[in-house]
């Protein structure tokens, strides 16, 4: 018995293709002077993945359809001059279609063979994705009106090297063997009649005939030859948290707020209102303050509302949602629509809106003030916030100047801009 | 030091912490699928991971996560509730072929695609049975901004000592909000090793102890053969239907699980308090908050913040029946934590704190307390 078999006693009906196509697997890799510890066989369900038993080899038993994936990810963390063989059916090469238009597409080292007997075999017969136009089956007693996936033209298209389709009849070992030295995507598509179900239904067929009638023509398709896919290593790649991924705040200055601030900066999506949320943050951290920043902005972030909220305290922040605000600054109509209904439960507190907006029904404090014609859109954030902390003093203004200008975005701020609160 | 990074005050995300403690805990691919609000873990972990990824789909990045752990490696991915719903199937393969991976589970609202950038506390009873015949995956939960760093480690050693995936559960509120925070404050992190089988073979792969989980070896091993299997299968890895080897092979999936799973959480009891507060992950920080407020009414009320959720330690039923009143907060509106311990109806004096579309606020927790 070959080396590559721990017993030859297949488990298959008799009469199935899928013993010609395990024994010439077992050829192709005699015939290639592999050893059994350097092949990894990963199987699919259905009749031909119970075919593990049997191998001497490594063998993987995995999912419906997932295999060549699983077989992607096994062939990826493996180093090379390791084989990696995929056997799955009809049914799991439909199923998981994706996997294999992936898997040719990366050119992942992988050796496909697909066990085409035109129906799901295991589970009595019923058509599947590569049944042929007029075959019968179980649930298609007439004939498949359906016409079938051209599974080796896919996969080439996919940019597969290498795709064969052939009749599983007598000894094919040479060409599984052509495919197994592919460097990269290898698929071959064995046409087989499954004796229980297909010959069944369709007793006069024979396999030859039914090939040249459906058009299941066999023949090779060759792609471009490409390196396979391996994962490159980064090596040693640098700490998230050393200072020139993240910068560290100094506590220098003294803040004037006593307790704890919840505020809201309410802008237009590409001007800043975030990144200048977060300056005022990192501005109360040099204070002395705890802080909390997130944004909230639809998903397409290009466009529409871009609203930033923040919490500073003097005591360690758990709870960071903002229910109610104690200050919101609006620079924007999409700012201010989508904080609207926050604005106008307000109770108390103060509301900073730009000049050209309508000032909506509030209980807080209003203040009316020009940030987008004096600053530009673009600095309208960055100066609203400028002037929040001046007019109020709830952290120095030196302390937002400062964090504006050492941040990336500190050259871009005009100058006179920030001269006016120097 | 300055390597290190672990000095200084600085505003960052959980998002930052949690990519930086599976790499220094010893996680070696990162595969990535993109979805809010687990997308942020993605790009970060591209700029750290010494392997990068990028899957065309969750299922496949699952599968491929499968493969590279079985050949030794200790992947990790980020996802939300959609992308899990996905990954079901193949996490329930792995846990069959007892392979460690991480998959951290940033939860938003749902159901369906929901709001993909609202955060919420959704999918813990999705969690607790998402293996077919109700086995427990680990999953633990992050209640702080420290947990984003201490965490990791935990479940990636929990992944590679028992062979199994394990869900590092948390939110949008969690991973995408920014903090000042002192680094000097993290802990150090020990590498997690694998060890592998090295005796003289066969290897037998699921050859182990009634609660314990098998030695380890490599697919494409040089020396010997490995076989792995999703269906249900032997001591050999040979699929079987019944016998009595591959049924005890399926039990003991779940007793390893139960008996080492290490159970974390922090308990504030308070004298005299008749309540107790239970919560987790993101509700935490305002259940804390609630503490303090109560506290300065007069009233006293203890504090349970769970941080491992599956398989849920017994501690927890010993410390819940210590008090008359128990009060669970949690961003959902079933209850899911409530209804994993007591089932659908809660027993006299267990109160349900509960919001969509908001974080549940301290003072929420604190009216029911001293309701």
């Amino acid at each position: 018995m070959s080396e590559f078999l721990v017993t030859s006693d297949f488990p298959y009906c008799k009469g199935c293709g899928h013993h010609l196509v395990a024994r010439n697997t077992v050829r192709a890799l005699e015939a290639l002077g592999r050893d059994p510890q350097d092949v990894v066989l990963v199987t699919d369900i259905g009749c031909h993945g119970i075919v593990d038993r049997n191998f001497a080899t490594h063998t993987v038993h995995g999912l419906h359809g997932r295999s060549v994936a699983l077989a992607g990810g096994i062939a990826m963390g493996l180093p090379e001059g390791k084989e990696v063989i995929v056997f799955i059916g009809d049914g799991g090469a439909t199923i998981g279609l994706q996997h294999l238009l992936e898997g040719a597409r990366l050119n992942v080292d992988l050796t496909v063979v697909v066990h085409n007997n035109m129906l799901y075999g295991m589970t009595g017969g019923q058509p599947s994705g590569l049944t042929p136009c007029g075959f019968r089956t179980v649930i298609t007693t007439e004939g498949s009106p359906y016409p079938p996936h051209n599974l080796c033209q896919l996969v080439h298209d996919a940019g597969a090297p290498y795709a064969r389709r052939l009749l599983g009849l007598g000894d094919f070992s040479e060409e599984l063997q052509e495919a197994l030295e592919v460097e990269g995507f290898a698929l071959v598509e064995v046409l087989e009649l499954c004796p229980s179900h297909g010959l069944k239904m369709n007793p006069d067929l024979r396999l030859r005939e039914m090939a040249d009638e459906v058009g299941y023509e066999p023949g090779v398709w060759r792609g471009e030859e490409r390196r396979a896919l391996r994962p490159r290593s980064e090596g040693k790649r640098p700490s998230l948290l050393s200072a020139d991924q993240i910068g560290r705040t100094e506590v220098e200055y003294s803040a004037g707020l006593e307790g704890r601030l919840s505020l809201v900066l309410g802008g237009s999506a590409g001007e800043g209102a975030q990144r200048a949320a977060e300056l005022f943050a990192q501005a109360a951290m040099a204070s002395g303050l705890h802080a909390t920043k997130k944004g909230s902005y639809p998903v397409t972030v290009g466009v529409g509302f871009s609203t930033a909220e923040v919490i500073v305290s003097h005591r360690p922040i758990l709870y960071h949602g903002i229910p109610r605000c104690d200050a919101a600054i609006i620079t924007s109509e999409d700012g201010l629509e989508h904080n609207r209904e926050r604005i106008q439960t307000m109770s108390q507190g103060s509301v900073w809106l730009d000049k050209s907006l309508e000032v909506p029904e509030t209980r807080a404090e209003v203040r009316v003030r020009d940030f987008r014609d004096h600053a530009g859109p673009r600095n309208a954030a960055i100066y609203s916030l400028l002037t929040f902390v001046d007019e109020t003093g709830v952290i120095p203004t030196a302390a937002m100047l400062a964090a504006v200008k050492e941040s990336s975005i500190g050259e871009y701020v005009p100058s006179g801009l920030l001269e006016a609160f120097e | 030091m300055e390597a290190d990074g672990r000095r200084g005050f600085a505003l960052l995300d959980g998002s930052r912490l949690i990519t930086e403690s599976c790499v220094r805990a010893g996680a070696d691919a990162y595969v990535g699928y993109p979805i809010t609000p687990a997308s942020l873990i993605y790009s970060y972990a591209s700029r750290r991971f010494p392997v990068i990824l990028p899957a065309p789909d969750e299922i496949t990045a699952l599968q491929w996560m499968a493969g590279l752990a079985s050949t030794g490696r200790l992947p990790v991915t980020a996802t939300s509730f959609p992308g899990l719903a996905l990954m079901v199937e193949s996490i329930n393969m792995a846990y069959m072929m007892e392979l460690p991976m991480l998959i951290v589970l940033v939860q938003r609202l749902g159901p369906s695609t929901g709001t993909a950038t609202a955060g919420a506390q959704d999918d813990l009873r999705f969690v607790h049975g998402i293996i077919s015949g109700g086995y427990p995956v680990p999953t633990f939960c992050i209640g702080d901004t420290e947990d984003c760093w201490r965490l990791p480690p935990v479940a990636l050693r929990t992944a590679v000592e028992l062979r199994t995936p394990v869900v590092l559960l948390t939110s949008k509120e969690m991973v995408m909000t920014e903090r000042s925070f002192e680094l000097s404050e993290l802990g150090d992190i020990d590498r997690v090793e694998r060890e592998r089988y090295d005796g003289a073979g066969p290897y037998i792969p699921y050859a182990a102890g009634d609660a314990e989980a098998p030695r380890f070896l490599s697919i494409g091993d040089d020396e010997h053969q490995v076989r792995m299997t999703a269906s249900t299968h032997d001591s050999l890895g040979i699929l079987r239907h019944s016998t009595e080897d591959a049924l005890a092979n399926t039990r003991r999936l779940s007793a390893k699980v139960k008996a080492k799973t290490p159970a974390l959480y922090d308990l504030e009891e308070k004298e005299g308090a008749d309540t107790l507060i239970v919560t987790y992950g993101i509700t935490a920080g305002a259940a804390q908050e609630a503490v303090e407020i109560l506290g300065e009414e007069g009233i006293a009320a203890s504090l349970l913040v769970a941080r491992t959720l599956v398989p849920i330690p017994d501690d927890y039923f010993r410390i819940v029946d210590r008090y008359d009143r128990v009060v669970f907060a949690e961003e959902n509106l079933q209850g899911q934590f409530a209804s994993i311990l007591f089932g659908e109806q809660q027993p006299d004096g267990v109160r349900i704190v509960g919001d969509i579309g908001h974080m549940v606020t301290p003072e929420q927790i604190a009216r029911e307390v001293s309701a």
